[in-house]
């Protein structure tokens, strides 16, 4: 039955892929390409902080490491500005991936609200040390190989790497969602200690999907700092990246497949909006929408949704149900 | 590098991480009455530092009469945001969805704050703020003083509430467990939502030294919340005592660390401190070794 209803990503596919042809707009292909890598980071995210309970807030982390593998990466190599760059995206992935391991380690060690602190600390430590090595290039950062692609063009190549991260993510989400692996993660969420009793390996569970999960951000983070063009340590390593995956995440609907995939689209075509339109208040907007959505719908807008549609069938059914009942009463 | 230098450092690590305890030990004592993570804490010492400066500027209140003002004020604050939010915060996933509501809370005043106060950085002034005096070759600023006198005298008060008063024997009974200090008769609700107040409230103070000693504007409010969050895991969440040694530490190796080596380093250090520490004790230094809680 569950099989049948999950049809939803043939239209999102559709949708997503023919997006570019009817819209020509660079600004508005901007923030596609930004929502994109979002949404992506939000899965990502998902995929272990929501499945496993384990909310980190320093996946900034990933995406500055992705971001500074991709701009350190091309300067050194001294590659051709062009499409070429986009194989150094996986590298971007491979080195976020080696910098969670060890961080994983460290910080798995702890209690789930002390986890959360500490995730916060390492961001702090990267953005400082971005600030401060002078291979990173301190606060002035580092300049890309210049690309020299037509503006009405330029977003396009972006726009459809990012949704092939996004479409990865996404189906990888999904398969750990089934699999024992999954499972356990689940079962680390729902109470640690019993599923250490049961013989799942909560340390080696975690931190195989801390490590997973930072892979994709590196990746949205390599893609980034290519679309910038420019990387400076407090774009690349972001205190306010953490918080908007997590955010939309959690407005979406945490540990669900679909919800940060929503919630991300929700939020970061929000965000874009009020940046613009209400430079000084968008702060505020924001906070208030976020916490509507919080107050409201604490279990994000996904479930919450799914609950209103099988109450609504749960109540039409017991109407029939209560008519038959009437009917068979009266038929007697 | 000499021994005065090396003294200096110690002096300014002491005296302005008393100042730091102060604000960090509000926050882990709304975490340990409440489980409550309030991010919101970095944003309310920034809305502190501008109504202190809005009384000194507009209405030219001195900045430590004006603390009879801003502290009932954020207490209120505080009251407020407890019984319209955080008492609706209810399950296993309370913590989690804490940091998020606070954070949404925090986005709110930041706008504010913007608006009101656009983004250019300012700094509280007053005839004492610049003053100071030496002794033995040691400089003394004058606020940072003052700074250090205020933080002991609102600390004390504050322990001389929890474990000289009816009232602080509910609170402490909340911060040992909350359910059984419910059973016996304790309104948890009640001392939650005066904790929440007590623990904003000093924020005011806090935010009236660290305005006229730092130049601010709203979003330096980040800057702030990553070392009191850093401060609280340090000592233990929801230790009091940790909170204030930790504080105290903390701004000491930054100051040690910036004289020593470098000022580039200084913030990074209390990081790797932090991480540091909790390898040997996960836990924090005076955290309890607390059952797993969802």
């Amino acid at each position: 039955m569950r099989q049948k209803k999950n049809l939803w990503w043939l239209p999102a596919i559709a949708l997503f892929g023919f997006f570019p042809m009817w819209v020509s707009n660079p600004s508005y292909m901007a923030i596609a390409v930004l929502t994109l890598l979002y949404m992506a980071c939000a899965t990502s995210w998902n995929m272990f902080s929501g499945y496993s309970g384990y909310v980190a807030l320093g996946s900034g982390v990933f995406y500055g490491v992705g971001a500074y593998t991709m701009a350190l990466a091309s300067t050194h190599w001294h590659m051709a500005p062009g499409a070429g760059m986009f194989w150094l995206v996986p590298l971007g992935g491979l080195a976020a991936s080696a910098v969670a391991l060890p961080i994983g380690w460290a910080a798995l060690r702890v209690r789930r609200h002390t986890f959360v602190v500490i995730t916060i600390a390492t961001l702090f430590i990267f953005q400082n040390a971005a600030f401060n090595f002078s291979f990173t290039g301190g606060s002035a950062g580092i300049a890309l190989p210049f690309i020299q692609w037509n503006a009405s063009y330029y977003n396009v190549p972006f726009y459809y790497v990012a949704l092939g991260i996004l479409i990865f993510i996404t189906v990888v989400s999904a398969v750990v969602r089934r699999s024992r692996f999954g499972l356990q993660l689940l079962a680390i969420r729902d109470d640690e200690d019993r599923a250490l009793g049961l013989g799942v390996k909560v340390a080696a569970v975690k931190r195989a999907g801390f490590t997973m999960s930072a892979f994709t951000i590196g990746m949205a983070g390599a893609v980034y700092a290519m679309f910038l063009g420019q990387i400076y340590p407090q774009f690349a390593f972001d205190p306010f990246f953490d918080i908007s995956i997590a955010l939309m995440a959690f407005l979406g609907g945490l540990g669900t497949l679909t919800g940060p995939l929503l919630g991300a689209l929700i939020l970061e075509a929000s965000q874009q909006y009020f940046t613009v339109s209400y430079p000084y208040l968008y702060l505020f907007l924001y906070g208030a929408l976020f916490l509507i959505v919080i107050m409201f719908m604490p279990q994000g807008v996904v479930v919450f949704l799914r609950d209103r549609v099988t109450k609504k069938a749960e109540r039409e059914k017991a109407a029939v149900a209560s008519n038959e009942a009437a009917v068979a009463g009266v038929a007697s | 590098m000499n021994a005065i230098a090396l003294l200096n450092a110690a002096k300014d690590g002491i005296l302005t991480g008393s100042v730091y305890a102060l604000m960090a030990t509000g926050l882990t004592l709304i975490f340990g009455v409440m489980d409550i993570i309030n991010v919101a804490q970095g944003i309310l010492v920034i809305l502190g530092a501008y109504l202190s400066y809005a009384l000194s500027v507009h209405l030219g209140i001195d900045l430590f009469v004006g603390l009879l003002i801003t502290i009932p004020t954020l207490f209120v604050v505080g009251v407020v945001i407890e019984r319209v939010f955080m008492a609706r915060l209810k399950g296993p996933e309370k913590t989690a969805m804490s940091i998020l509501v606070t954070y949404a809370v925090s986005l709110l005043i930041e706008g504010t704050l913007n608006t009101v106060f656009s983004v250019n950085v300012v700094q509280l002034q007053a005839s004492y703020v610049t003053r100071s005096f030496s002794i033995g070759g040691v400089h003394f600023g004058f606020i940072y003083v003052a700074g250090f006198v205020m933080a002991a005298v609102l600390l004390s008060a504050l322990y001389f509430m929890l474990y000289r008063t009816r009232f602080g024997v509910s609170v402490r009974a909340s911060l040992a467990d909350q359910t059984s200090a419910a059973l016996v008769g304790i309104d948890v609700r009640r001392v939650s939502t005066i904790c929440f107040g007590i623990g904003v409230a000093v924020t005011a103070a806090g935010g009236m030294i660290y305005g006229s000693t730092n130049a601010f504007n709203a979003s330096t409010s980040y800057d702030l919340i990553s070392r009191l969050l850093t401060i609280i895991v340090l000592g233990g969440m929801g230790s009091l005592g940790g909170a204030m040694l930790a504080g105290v530490s903390m701004v000491f190796i930054g100051d040690v660390v910036g004289t020593v080596w470098s000022p580039v380093w200084s913030t990074m250090s209390y990081f790797v401190v932090l991480v540091v520490v909790l390898l040997v004790r996960p836990q924090g230094l005076f955290g309890k070794q607390s059952a797993r809680v969802a």
